[in-house]
């Protein structure tokens, strides 16, 4: 085992100069790493390694759509579907059209007339995923009761709706971010009906949650006369100062018809309002509707609640207009911001929020390198005042393992995060094993009478079968954690991971190589431990 | 130069002997650890009981723990608990569970923000709405489960049968008694300790390998001797090694502890208990196991005959 071919000892040190290059980059500023990379062929791991939110602070949400508001309005579609589709067939039926949890339900009382029915509205189910999409089952069973006709949506049809929710969601998300012009926001999909959001460096999540949180649904609603039938008539809330004002039900335009958004300042009060504008359609209909009525208000209604209700004093053709209400400038241009990239296509709730400021970031990274710098000394200290110059070489061995970690990290991507962090203090501890296993075997054998060199050679041949099993069970809890484990204690699974890893080639092969150099330059008569 | 000897070489300690205190001993410690857990319970964090939690900083001057407490139950968030927490600017407050599914947290933070935005900084904010917090406890069991079924069923390939069941009698015992700590000491039980309690059980079956590894050793080349004796020669071989390792694990575990900062300070905590459950399990309860099993040297021998028989016949019915 005292001889090793020249090549391996050369494969180990390219082995660590190159994680040492590796790693370098962790340690220079960020513009002189991208600096760097644009001179630099691509195929070149120019990476740094990448800090956890728990670490750089930042936020992280995880929203889910809400299924039940999407199947909600997927039903009052239905419904306006069912209404239409009677009219035109000329079905009478009896009393309304009742809406239920998954569907709606007419009452049709003529056996004939509801056979007829049954057969319309059949023609509502279409296939999911489009005409051309067949074996994913219909968006609707219809099927015929004691007095009338009952449709409603499959499951299928529903998470087929909440996907396509999702999808949207992201993208208009997207949109809203990028506009708040926050860099290196990550909003991606987990599982089937959710979006998760990080982003670092956010201070306060109260703005981002803003941007976020609103469905932003924007409609135009005429105020409600003295005259109007009372089941086409609601009351909403002001936005603003309390209060609340009762408007039409029929929304005369909305958000969808909405091309452009930007603050801008009322050209009387100079105070910050929005200004919009219309595509071609929205145009018409808002000046159709405003040259009807003019002298009448109308109310701004976002997500619910009514911004304002200005009167119109002229029919307003030009498809732009302003909307203000008491806005500050931060309130205009959120809303401005909102109204350009769109409703999103259902509620979104948060179901689990983590944010951290800068400030603890910080101070959990001081905590982090202080522990690690003190228990590595204390680790390495008594691995010389127990071994000697063996101490030494297992020290020597702890270093390359601490630097292929990180090494390690920074080539895959891996997240480094503040239980990372103790991972690597607890491999610190835990790496030194092997070493420790292969000195005990050493001192044993040398005690059994062997000579210098044979029981350095039976105490690396014996010890190695222990090692690899005793480090083959931390690995797999390792593994585990990282299958099932989430957020940041991944993080600790990575580095324990890693770290078992590396500790395994260091402890056993370069303390190997260590200790046969220092045999043939000293030809020791006696072991030193 | 005289080097360090933390365990004193050469040592013929008879550990079987102890096996009869160490047996009542280990028992009785897990009941109570169930007893524990099933009558007083552990202290679960918001990851498995949902709620939200702040760490706050005076903006200047101290933390008022008790204002701070006054004005948050004011705002009709429910039950809240106040804490310091490191420095004297610094306090954790804790809400549990609001009603009104996972939107309801949401408006208890807007609740907070608005109270104590102004007096104090926000230093981190989590909140885990029930749906989370219910997955998070369903992953974190089915974690440890898989993680145990894994290991031993590596154990059982690459040891015999017995040395197995010790393994998994000894992990056992590291797991209750780990349980036990947490519900005794009421450390917050979060993510993290589950991360802990899967490198215990890590570092037990470490431990544990280590010494069966040289009992079987032992075991093939003294015959004669009886397996208590065979085990105590063992344990006092590889005893240098695992007092070393220990220290050495417990060291790196110190600074953790002391210098890591809270959010850590429960895991560090966890894993310096199970470092010394482990050490003791591996060598008072694994070990013992091999004797009330039966084990002997030529449990080994008639394996290793039938092992042959069995490759006989199958090179039989090839031919």
């Amino acid at each position: 085992m005292l001889r090793f071919a020249t090549w391996k000892l050369a494969s180990v040190l390219a082995l660590v100069a190159a994680a040492v290059l590796v790693i370098l980059p962790s340690f220079m500023p960020a513009q002189a790493v991208d600096a760097l990379a644009a001179r630099l062929p691509s195929f070149i791991p120019l990476r740094q390694i990448v800090l956890g939110l728990d670490l750089q602070g930042g936020a992280y949400l995880l929203m889910e759509v809400d299924t039940a508001s999407v199947t909600k309005s997927q039903v009052e579609a239905l419904r306006d579907d069912v209404r239409q589709k009677l009219r035109d067939g000329k079905i009478a039926i009896s009393g309304g059209i009742a809406v239920e949890q998954r569907g709606v339900m007419v009452r049709i009382a003529d056996p004939a007339e509801r056979a007829k029915a049954l057969d319309l509205l059949q023609s509502l189910s279409q296939p999911i995923g489009g005409p051309l999409a067949a074996g994913n089952g219909r968006t609707l069973d219809v099927a015929q009761t004691d007095d009338g006709v009952r449709l409603t949506l499959t499951d299928a049809a529903i998470a087929d709706k909440v996907r396509h929710a999702v999808g949207q969601s992201i993208e208009v998300l997207n949109r809203r971010i990028n506009a708040m012009g926050t860099k290196e926001t990550v909003i991606q999909q987990q599982g089937p009906n959710r979006v998760l959001i990080e982003a670092p460096g956010s201070q306060d999540t109260t703005a981002l949650k803003n941007m976020i949180g609103q469905t932003a649904k924007l409609e135009f609603r005429l105020v409600s006369d003295p005259g109007d039938p009372p089941n086409e008539v609601e009351t909403l809330p002001m936005q603003k100062g309390g209060g609340s004002i009762q408007v039409q039900r029929r929304v005369m335009v909305d958000g969808e018809d909405l091309v452009d958004a930007q603050q801008s300042f009322d050209q009387q009060t100079g105070e910050p309002d929005v200004t919009f504008r219309f595509n071609l359609r929205g145009g018409q209909k808002f000046g159709q509707v405003t040259s009807e009525n003019v002298g009448r208000p109308f109310a701004i209604v976002l997500d619910g609640k009514v911004i304002s209700a200005p009167v119109i004093r002229s029919p307003i053709t030009g498809g732009t207009g302003q909307i203000t209400g008491n806005f500050t400038l931060d309130e205009a241009s959120s809303l401005a911001i909102l109204l350009r990239a769109g409703a999103l296509p259902a509620k979104l709730t948060v179901i689990e929020e983590r944010t951290v400021g800068p400030g603890l970031g910080q101070d959990s990274i001081d905590a982090g390198k202080r522990a690690a710098y003190v228990g590595a000394t204390l680790v390495v200290i008594y691995m010389i005042a127990t071994y000697g110059v063996f101490g030494v070489f297992a020290d020597l061995a702890l270093a390359v393992h601490i630097l292929l970690i990180f090494a390690s990290m920074a080539l895959l991507g891996a997240t480094l995060t503040l239980p990372g962090i103790a991972g690597i203090v607890f491999t610190i501890g835990m790496a030194v094993d092997s070493n420790v296993l292969i000195y005990e075997r050493i001192r044993e054998e040398a005690h059994l009478g062997r000579s210098v060199i044979s029981a350095l050679d039976a105490g690396f041949r014996r010890a190695f079968a222990t090692i690899i099993d005793s480090n083959v069970t931390m690995f797999v809890a390792a593994l585990i954690l990282y299958l099932f484990g989430s957020g940041a204690v991944r993080g600790f699974a990575v580095s324990l991971g890693l770290g078992i890893l590396t500790s395994v080639i260091t402890a056993v092969t370069m303390t190997r190589m260590m200790i046969a150099l220092w045999y043939h330059r000293s030809r020791p008569k006696t072991l030193p431990i | 130069m005289k080097l360090l000897r933390l365990a004193p070489e050469n040592t013929k300690f008879g550990f079987m002997r102890f096996r009869r205190v160490s047996y009542p001993l280990s028992a009785a410690l897990s009941i109570v650890s169930v007893v524990l857990f099933l009558f007083v319970g552990m202290n679960f964090g918001i990851d498995f009981a949902g709620g939200t939690q702040v760490d706050m900083r005076a903006k200047s001057g101290e933390a008022n723990i008790a204002d701070i407490r006054g004005k948050a139950e004011s705002l009709g968030v429910g039950p809240v608990e106040v804490q310091r927490i490191g420095a004297e600017s610094d306090a954790l407050l804790r809400l549990g569970v609001q009603p009104g599914g996972d939107a309801g947290q949401q408006t208890a933070i807007a609740k907070l923000r608005d109270a104590f935005g102004a007096d104090y900084e926000f230093r981190s904010v989590d909140s885990v709405g029930p749906t989370i917090s219910a997955e998070l406890v369903q992953r974190g069991t089915l974690g440890v489960v898989v993680a145990i079924i894994a290991v031993l069923t590596y154990l059982w390939f690459r040891f015999e049968w017995q040395f197995a069941v010790g393994a998994i009698i000894g992990t056992m015992h590291d797991l209750l008694l780990t349980v036990g700590f947490f519900c005794v000491t009421q450390l917050e039980f979060n993510q993290t300790s589950i991360a802990a309690i899967l490198t215990i059980v890590g570092y037990s079956l470490n431990e544990t390998v280590v010494v069966l590894d040289r009992i079987r050793e032992v075991m093939r080349k003294y015959k004669r001797l009886s397996t208590a004796e065979i085990i105590d020669m063992s344990v006092n071989a590889v005893l240098p090694r695992t007092i070393m390792t220990a220290t050495t694990v417990f060291l790196a575990l110190l600074a953790l502890f002391f210098l890591g900062g809270h959010v850590i300070r429960s895991f560090s905590a966890a894993m310096i208990w199970g470092i010394f459950v482990a050490t003791y399990s591996s060598i008072f309860i694994c070990s013992p196991m091999l004797i009330y099993m039966g084990v002997r040297a030529e449990t080994f021998d008639r394996m290793r005959e039938k092992e042959a028989a069995g490759a006989d016949v199958k090179a039989k019915e090839k031919a």
